[in-house]
C-alpha cells in the first residue's frame, strides 16, 4: 500500500445518498480472481444514462451513506483503479469505509453543509496528517482513527502490524481460547 | 470497568475475544469463492500461511448453477468455473476444508454453517459476505468483511476493530396471524433506515424475538447490514441449545458458558429501540433500498425525494397504487435470509394443491444440499413441482444474480431475498423484498396479496 500525501485536486460529484456498492461495481465483475482492472466498470450501468458524467479525478465527492450493502471490495478496488485517492462524503457504511482504508484509499467524513460548499468550490485539498479539508474559501477538520491514519500515512501492511503481536495472539489461544468446532474435525 | 458492573451480551463477547486493544480473535472463519481468491493470492506473494485452517471452512455459493452441475470441472460460465476451481485449489494448498459443488455439505455460506453446528453461541465468525450477521442469531458475533480483512483473518486468525456503539432494539406485543421474521425486519428497516444502525452491534431483544424459531431468528440477523448494522445477534436460549446440540460439529451437551451469554440487567446500550410487534403487517417492499416499505395494505407512497423519484421510475410504479395490484413476472423463494427449511414448508403450505399463475416463472432454490434433501424427503419438492415452481439446486442464485439465475430488464419479481438494489438481480430488473409466504402467494395470484386475508379465504392455516 502506498503512503498517502496531502491530495490536492478538482472533485468529481455525484450528488446521490445510499449509494450501495451493487451500483459500484455490478455482480458480473466480482468473477474475476484478479485484484486489479476493475475501473473500467466502475458505475457500470449509471455510466450508460444519459448526462453521466465522472471525471478521472482524485477525489470523489459523494451524498450520504456511500457504499452500504455488499462488502465486495471490487468496491473501493475499482474506485481507486479509475484513480480516484480520497471520497468525500457526509456519511459511509462501515464495511466499505473499513475497506477503503485497508487499500489506501482515504474515506474524509465531513458535515453536509461543508461537502456543499465544496462542492460550490470545484476542488480541495485533503491533508492527512493534520486532519484538514481545505478549499477556496473555506477549511474543515475530519475525524480519522489515529491507527489507521499512521497506517495510511506511512503505507504500512496491517497484517505484519499485527503479526508483530504474534506473542499476544499464541498466548490469548493458549489461555482463552476455548472449545470451539473444528472444522478439520467434520 | 467494576467487576459488578452489568454487562450487555455484545460486551461479554467482545471482553472474552479482546487480544489486545482495537485486536479481536476469531473463532471462526467462513470462506467462499468470491471474496476470497484474492486474499490467497496475497499470503502466497507475503510467504505467509493460514494460522488456523481448524477454524476455517469454505463452500461455493455465491455463483454457483442451481440446475444440478455436478462439479466444477463442469460449471459452464468460464469465469465462474475458474473461480470455484479457484477456491477448491486454495483451500487445497492452505489445508482448509471445503464443501464445494458434488458435496452433500455444499450450500449458502450462512446456511451450512448453522446446519453443521460449527456456529455456536459466544463466538466471534467473520466472512467475507455482508449477511455474516446471520451468525448472530445464536448469540455469537458475526462480522462481515472485506478481502483485505479475510487475508488479515487468514494470516493471524485476528481483525483489528474498534469495539463498536450497543443498540437494543426490544419488540413487544405478538406478531399477528401471517405476520413473520422477515415482515418483522423489514419494518424495522423501514422504520430506522437504510442507515439507522451504522456503527452499531444491535441486539434484538423482547418476547417477539424470543418465540422466533432459531430460523426465525437467523432471518432478522440476517438483515442487520440493511440497516447498515455491523452485527446483529439474539441472546442464546432453550430454543437455540435445541437446535445446535446434536448437530455434527456441536457438542453433545450444553456447555455451562452458554447460559451465561445474555444480556445482564441493567446493562447500558447507546440507543435503544422499542417496537411494538403486533402493529406490524406483511410488508412489501416498493423501491431500490429495503427501508422503502411499506405495508401490503398500503399504496406506493408519494415521493418526498429526488432518491425516492428515482426508484419509482427505476421500478417502474406510480405512487398511489395499491401494492395489492402490482403484478409479478417471477417469483424467488431462496437466498441466505429465506431458504431453510421451516420457510420451504411454509411456502409449501401455501401452494400445496394450487398452481402458480400462467404470467409467472416462479423458482424454490433450496439454501443447501442438506435442505433440498430433507425437502425431498418431506416430499414439498414435488408440492411445488406440481404447482409449477421450478425446483433447484442450493447456492445463493437470484438473490444477487451473479449464476446463469437472473431476471431480464423490466421483469417484477417478488424475492424473498435481502436486497432491491438496482440492477441487483438483473440489469433493469425491479426486485420487491417479501417473506415466504408472501411470494408463495404472489406465485400464484399474479400479483401480491394480503395473506392474512387470502389464508382466511383459501382455508390455509398451517405455517402462515
Amino acid at each position: 500500500m502506498r503512503a498517502i500525501e496531502t491530495i490536492t485536486d478538482k472533485v468529481s460529484i455525484l450528488n446521490r445518498d445510499d449509494i450501495d456498492t451493487d451500483q459500484i461495481i455490478p455482480k458480473q465483475f466480482l468473477k474475476r480472481v484478479e485484484r486489479t482492472g476493475f475501473g473500467e466498470f466502475l458505475f457500470y450501468d449509471w455510466a450508460k444514462e444519459p448526462g453521466w458524467e465522472l471525471p478521472q479525478r482524485q477525489i470523489l465527492l459523494t451524498g450520504r451513506n456511500f457504499g452500504c450493502g455488499s462488502s465486495r471490495e471490487h468496491a473501493p478496488w475499482a474506485l481507486e483503479d479509475y484513480g480516484f485517492r480520497a471520497i468525500i462524503a457526509p456519511s459511509f457504511a462501515d464495511i466499505f469505509k473499513s475497506n477503503c482504508t485497508k487499500i489506501g484509499l482515504l474515506p474524509v467524513q465531513l458535515a453536509y453543509s461543508e461537502c456543499e460548499l465544496i462542492a460550490e468550490a470545484g476542488e480541495a485539498q485533503i491533508d492527512l496528517a493534520n486532519q484538514e479539508v481545505r478549499w477556496p474559501g473555506g477549511i474543515a477538520s475530519f475525524e480519522i482513527d489515529p491507527e489507521i491514519k499512521h497506517r495510511l500515512l506511512n503505507g504500512l501492511d496491517d497484517i505484519a502490524l499485527t503479526l508483530a503481536q504474534d506473542e499476544r495472539i499464541g498466548a490469548y489461544e493458549s489461555e482463552r481460547e476455548r472449545q470451539g468446532p473444528v472444522t478439520t474435525a467434520l | 470497568m467494576n467487576i459488578n458492573t452489568p454487562k450487555s451480551l455484545f460486551d461479554k463477547l467482545w471482553e472474552r475475544h479482546e487480544v489486545a486493544p482495537g485486536l479481536i480473535y476469531i473463532d471462526l472463519h467462513l470462506v467462499h469463492e468470491v471474496t476470497s481468491p484474492q486474499a490467497f493470492d496475497g499470503l502466497r506473494l507475503a510467504g505467509r500461511s493460514v494460522r488456523r485452517p481448524d477454524r476455517t471452512l469454505a463452500t461455493a455459493d455465491h455463483n454457483t448453477p442451481t440446475d444440478g452441475t455436478p462439479t466444477a470441472a463442469k460449471i459452464k460460465d468460464e469465469l465462474s468455473r475458474v473461480q470455484v476451481e479457484t477456491l477448491e485449489r486454495n483451500c487445497a494448498e492452505f489445508g482448509i476444508p471445503v464443501y464445494s459443488l458434488g458435496s452433500r455439505r455444499q450450500g449458502i455460506v450462512h446456511v451450512i454453517g448453522p446446519e453443521l453446528g460449527v456456529t455456536q453461541p459466544g463466538m466471534t465468525i467473520v466472512c467475507g459476505d455482508s449477511h455474516t450477521a446471520t451468525h448472530g442469531a445464536f448469540g455469537s458475533l458475526a462480522f462481515g468483511i472485506g478481502t483485505s480483512e479475510v487475508e488479515h483473518v487468514l494470516a493471524t486468525q485476528c481483525m483489528t476493530q474498534n469495539k463498536p456503539k450497543s443498540m437494543r432494539i426490544r419488540y413487544e406485543g405478538e406478531l399477528g396471524f401471517g405476520v413473520t421474521a422477515k415482515d418483522l425486519i423489514l419494518a424495522t428497516i423501514g422504520q430506522l433506515g437504510v442507515s439507522g444502525m451504522t456503527g452499531y452491534a444491535v441486539e434484538y431483544a423482547g418476547p417477539p424475538i424470543e418465540g422466533l424459531s432459531m430460523e426465525g431468528r437467523m432471518t432478522v440477523c440476517n438483515m442487520t447490514i440493511e440497516a447498515g448494522g455491523r452485527a446483529g445477534m439474539v441472546a442464546p436460549d432453550q430454543t437455540t441449545f435445541d437446535y445446535v446440540i446434536g448437530r455434527p460439529a456441536a457438542p453433545a451437551e450444553v456447555p455451562d458458558d452458554w447460559r451465561t451469554l445474555s444480556t445482564d440487567e441493567g446493562a447500558q446500550f447507546d440507543t435503544e429501540f422499542v417496537i411494538d410487534a403486533s402493529k406490524i403487517s406483511p410488508m412489501v417492499t416498493w423501491g431500490t433500498n429495503p427501508g422503502m416499505v411499506v405495508q401490503v395494505t398500503d399504496t406506493v407512497p408519494d415521493p418526498s425525494s429526488d432518491q425516492d423519484e428515482r426508484a419509482l421510475d427505476y421500478m417502474g410504479l406510480t405512487a398511489g397504487t395499491p401494492i395489492q395490484e402490482i403484478t409479478l413476472d417471477r417469483v424467488f423463494i431462496g437466498s441466505c435470509t429465506n431458504s431453510r427449511i421451516s420457510d420451504l414448508r411454509a411456502a409449501a403450505d401455501v401452494v400445496r394443491g394450487r398452481h402458480v399463475a400462467d404470467t409467472v416463472y416462479a423458482m424454490v432454490v433450496p439454501g443447501s444440499q442438506q435442505i433440498k434433501a430433507q425437502a425431498e424427503e418431506e416430499g414439498l419438492d414435488q408440492v411445488f413441482r406440481d404447482a409449477g415452481f421450478d425446483w433447484r439446486v442450493a447456492g445463493c442464485s437470484m438473490c444477487l444474480g451473479m449464476n446463469p439465475d437472473i431476471a431480464a430488464e423490466g421483469e417484477r419479481v417478488a424475492s424473498t431475498s435481502n436486497r432491491n438494489f438496482e440492477g441487483r438481480q438483473g440489469r433493469g430488473a425491479r426486485s420487491h423484498l417479501v417473506s415466504p409466504q408472501m411470494a408463495a402467494a404472489a406465485a400464484l395470484e399474479g400479483h401480491f396479496v394480503d395473506i392474512r386475508e387470502w389464508a382466511s379465504a383459501n382455508k390455509q392455516e398451517a405455517h402462515v
